[in-house]
């Protein structure tokens, strides 16, 4: 996984195994935010996902007319569907959220799980966040685990068998960027499991810089959704995560603190 | 007879089963999930599923969303 430095050439593969099936993103997105269904659909065409993220909501009644559904624009058969326990803030719910979504998708048993401590923050409630993954596990889903950014956590979620760890940059919807590298960097040494980064990127830049500490992938919505311009932030993020991805696998210079010439000595005529 | 189906309440033929509910409502072709009293209904039940007055249905599908 990523704690271990491995090499890539240029364009060779290079995939993402999510318990044990391989995509060839890095970049997942959820479908959330955007202004119809079409921008909803040229923003993840742009941003190379194969992984998307859904939420499980009431069907409107009387009034579904014609319009058109997420899966008749995002076909399931083309991409993998996440669906999220998103908007759950105890353990019940989210159990309930992720049973319907497999009824749902007919029998599709990943998802991500997130459950949530209060709405001014949207921060996991980590005990409802363990003993839900522990639930889901035990009837047998697959589970992508929204955290936070603490190390002794997101290994105790791995250890309970969640196929990938997920921490918050920083909070969700909030672009603040990654506000505790040092802490992804030891999540992502400790793992065994992929690490994605969920939530709080901002720009092109900060998915680098998420996958320049070594993760696996990065989960995000809002940074592309509530960007100027959608399609084309979805673009420059997919970008950003290859770049990130071959900067990390191609091993950065160490920082020094003084110049280091780039042309030899020798040879000077002057 | 009475049901809840997504927090409204309903007046539908007594005993009526799934696969007639999802006709009354107009939703033959959409994807959906369906929960009554809590406890999921699948769709190869959907036939021998009769409702009794009370229940709460719950009829669910997959929208746009990300996090929180």
């Amino acid at each position: 996984m990523s704690s271990v430095m491995k090499t890539a050439t240029p364009g060779t593969a290079d995939p993402l195994m999510i318990d044990g099936v391989e995509y060839q993103s890095r970049l997942l997105v959820g479908t959330g935010k955007y202004k119809d269904m079409e921008q909803t659909r040229l923003a993840i065409e742009a941003s190379g996902a194969e992984i998307i993220t859904v939420a499980i909501r009431r069907t409107n009644i009387g009034q579904n007319a014609d319009e058109p559904s997420l899966l008749d624009v995002l076909p399931p058969d083309r991409y993998t569907y996440l669906p999220n326990t998103a908007g759950c803030y105890n353990e019940a719910d989210a159990v309930r959220t992720c049973r319907l979504a497999r009824e749902l998708l007919d029998g599709h048993n990943l998802v991500k799980l997130e459950v949530l401590g209060d709405e001014k923050t949207l921060f996991p409630d980590i005990t409802q966040t363990l003993s839900a993954a522990e639930t889901l596990i035990e009837d047998g889903f697959k589970v992508m685990v929204y955290t936070n950014d603490d190390p002794i956590i997101a290994k105790r979620l791995e250890d309970l068998g969640c196929v990938a760890v997920m921490p918050l940059a920083a909070p969700i919807g909030s672009g603040l960027g990654i506000r505790n590298p040092y802490n992804i960097r030891t999540i992502v040494e400790n793992a065994n499991v992929p690490i994605l980064v969920d939530a709080g990127v901002g720009c092109a830049s900060d998915s680098a810089i998420a996958m320049e500490l070594g993760c696996d992938g990065v989960l995000m919505n809002t940074a592309i959704a509530g960007a100027q311009d959608p399609v084309l932030m979805a673009s420059a993020m997919k970008k950003a995560i290859e770049a990130g991805r071959e900067s990390f696998l191609a091993g950065r210079i160490p920082r020094k603190r003084f110049a280091s010439a780039s042309s030899p000595i020798d040879g000077t005529f002057f | 007879m009475e049901l809840v189906i997504n927090g409204n309440c309903e007046q539908l033929p007594d005993g009526i089963n799934a696969v007639q509910l999802i006709e009354h409502l107009g939703l033959v072709n959409e994807r959906l999930a369906m929960e009554v009293n809590e406890e999921i209904v699948p769709h190869s039940r959907f036939a021998s599923h009769h409702f009794t007055a009370g229940d709460r249905i719950e009829i669910v599908r997959a929208i746009g969303g990300g996090q929180a």
